[in-house]
């Protein structure tokens, strides 16, 4: 991917974590306030509304586009942040195969987790 | 102005002085200096080396703002020595310092050699295809007042260096491009005669170059000539996302139009202008 | 000339943060790497966490008994601080960035009207608005909240 691929992403993944994050923090910060959301009412973070939305397909799939937006933008800010410090070509390079495998990996555990959930909360 | 009028007051300058043959590290020194209104900071340098030490060294040649060659970090900002008067950055103390993110070569003055070398990557003259006309013009290239304004911002760089002394990557990365080069590299891809876009992308678009850019805004408000590095840079963006989504229409470079007979000129002379003054 | 002969004067990270006397859009920047780095930092620590409810109530209950402390709360705080700002500046920066709101190319007279200049309301917008966020995520973490 040249750079203005990848710098469009970044963006894009950034508009998206600006909505889906923003309803998410909406959702868990906002409760006393807007109380979206929250079908037994109450704290966002009890385990009645844990539940009830780990039951809902879309916020599992809006969870999995959150967590890989976030990521991919997170990381990719965190790899422009290092490599603007000068660091050698070398350096360069491991720090982005670095990134792209801590990525991954935390890709696979929170989408394991948007998922696995889900039948929890079902069965 | 009357003599009286003019307000003479001692300031302590503090120059930044470095000498590659004895210093590591740049060292402060303090000299008293009689500033009168209206006396600029090369001024005050030229009065210091003439008066006080004769080893200060710094570099000039116009004094009028127009080569870019005697930037330096005045009062914690870089301006241009000889566009700024010294009563007007302060009444008590001024500091010298040589421009930052670059080499010092001796006292005030930087190594401005990497910023040209950068300059030279952007292909920084108008790229076109048709190297016949180029060579053997047919006629001249005429351009709409909308056409010269989009880039006419952009071409009163002096190449100074003050933009990049304020650039926040430009102060840990040596490697990158910068907002001089990049700026340049602005002017001539919106220029209608130009057609170099897709042969500047590869070193625009790159790593290192103008995604690095984060929109501090640093280099727009010190540029001594109001050429707004930042706005090119971020219009420059705006390109490189419309190329990759395809939606960057290529119009084609400004054709040559023949130039007028100038024979046929010449038997309409132009009127005299009238007189204006008695004879 | 020899490189060793001459002195760096490289401005380093410190560039960055303290650069010296500028413009806020400066110390905007410098926000947002922080606040990015701390929204990463936060990120990965809770994926780790908010998956523990993966294994049921007991013990998510477990887990979120554990959060339940003042330390977590402030914590919890300065991630409504860091999101809020960096969201509202990012969306700044996705417009500046692309190339809107910096006003167009014109004849530079002095004294020189820059982008920074025209782009200026928007950066104290994002000032007030993440500051009215920041309230609101306030008095419902530290006076609403069940």
């Amino acid at each position: 991917m040249n750079k203005t691929a990848s710098w469009f992403w970044f963006i894009a993944a950034g508009v998206a974590v600006f909505i889906i994050g923003g309803l998410h923090m909406a959702v868990i910060h906002l409760d006393g306030i807007a109380g979206i959301f929250n079908p037994a009412g109450g704290s966002s973070l009890a385990w009645e509304n844990v539940s009830g939305r780990n039951g809902s397909l879309v916020f599992a799939v809006s969870y999995v586009i959150l967590l890989g937006a976030a990521l991919y933008h997170g990381l990719y800010g965190l790899y422009n942040i290092v490599s603007e410090l000068g660091i050698s070509e070398k350096a360069n390079g491991l720090l982005k195969k670095a990134l792209l495998a801590a990525g991954v990996a935390l890709f696979t555990v929170g989408a394991y987790a948007a998922f696995a959930a889900r039948f929890i909360t079902v069965s | 102005m009357k003599r009286q009028d003019v307000q003479e007051r001692i300031i302590s300058v503090y120059i930044h002085r470095f000498d590659p043959t004895s210093d590591k590290k740049p060292r402060a020194v303090l000299y008293e200096l009689a500033v009168e209104q209206g006396m600029t900071v090369l001024d005050g340098l030229h009065r210091i080396k003439e008066t006080q030490d004769p080893t200060l060294a710094f570099r000039f040649s116009c004094r009028m703002g127009v080569c870019g060659s005697c930037a330096m970090l005045i009062n914690g900002k870089p301006m241009l020595a000889c566009n700024t008067q010294i009563l007007d950055v302060t009444d008590k103390a001024l500091t010298v310092a040589p421009l930052p993110n670059f080499r010092v070569v001796r006292d005030l003055v930087p190594d401005l050699a990497p910023l040209f070398k950068k300059h030279v990557q952007v292909n920084p003259y108008i790229v076109r295809t048709d190297g016949h006309e180029m060579e053997s013009p047919s006629g001249e290239f005429i351009q709409t007042p909308e056409e010269l304004i989009k880039y006419l911002q952009f071409t009163y760089c002096i190449k100074c260096g003050a933009c990049v002394a304020a650039c926040p990557t430009a102060a840990t990365d040596e490697n990158y491009l910068g907002p001089m080069a990049l700026a340049q590299a602005y002017r001539y891809i919106v220029d209608s005669r130009d057609d170099g876009f897709h042969s500047r992308k590869s070193v625009v678009g790159a790593d290192k170059a103008v995604f690095n850019c984060h929109y501090a805004g640093e280099c727009s408000a010190v540029c001594p000539k109001g050429v707004d590095p930042a706005r090119a840079i971020q219009f420059m963006k705006r390109e490189l996302v419309r190329d990759y989504l395809l939606m960057r229409r290529h119009t084609a470079p400004l054709k040559a139009r023949a130039l007028n007979d100038k024979s046929k000129e010449k038997k309409t002379p132009l009127p005299v202008p009238p007189y204006t003054v008695d004879r | 000339m020899t490189d060793n002969k001459t002195s760096g004067n490289r401005l380093g990270v410190k560039g960055w943060f303290a650069g010296g006397r500028w413009g806020m859009e400066r110390y905007i920047y410098a926000i947002h790497r922080l606040t990015g780095l701390g929204l990463l930092l936060f990120l990965t620590i809770h994926i780790f966490e908010s998956s523990m409810r993966i294994y049921g109530a007991p013990v998510w209950e477990r887990t979120m008994a554990f959060l339940d402390h003042p330390l977590f709360a402030a914590g919890e705080f300065l991630i409504i601080i860091g999101f809020a700002f960096h969201a509202i500046n990012g969306l700044r920066l996705v417009f500046l960035e692309l190339g809107f709101g910096v006003g167009k190319a014109i004849e530079p007279v002095y004294p020189y009207r820059t982008s920074v200049q025209v782009q200026r309301p928007l950066a104290i917008a994002v000032m007030i608005l993440s500051a009215l966020l920041i309230a609101a995520g306030g008095i419902d973490l530290f006076f609403i909240r069940p």
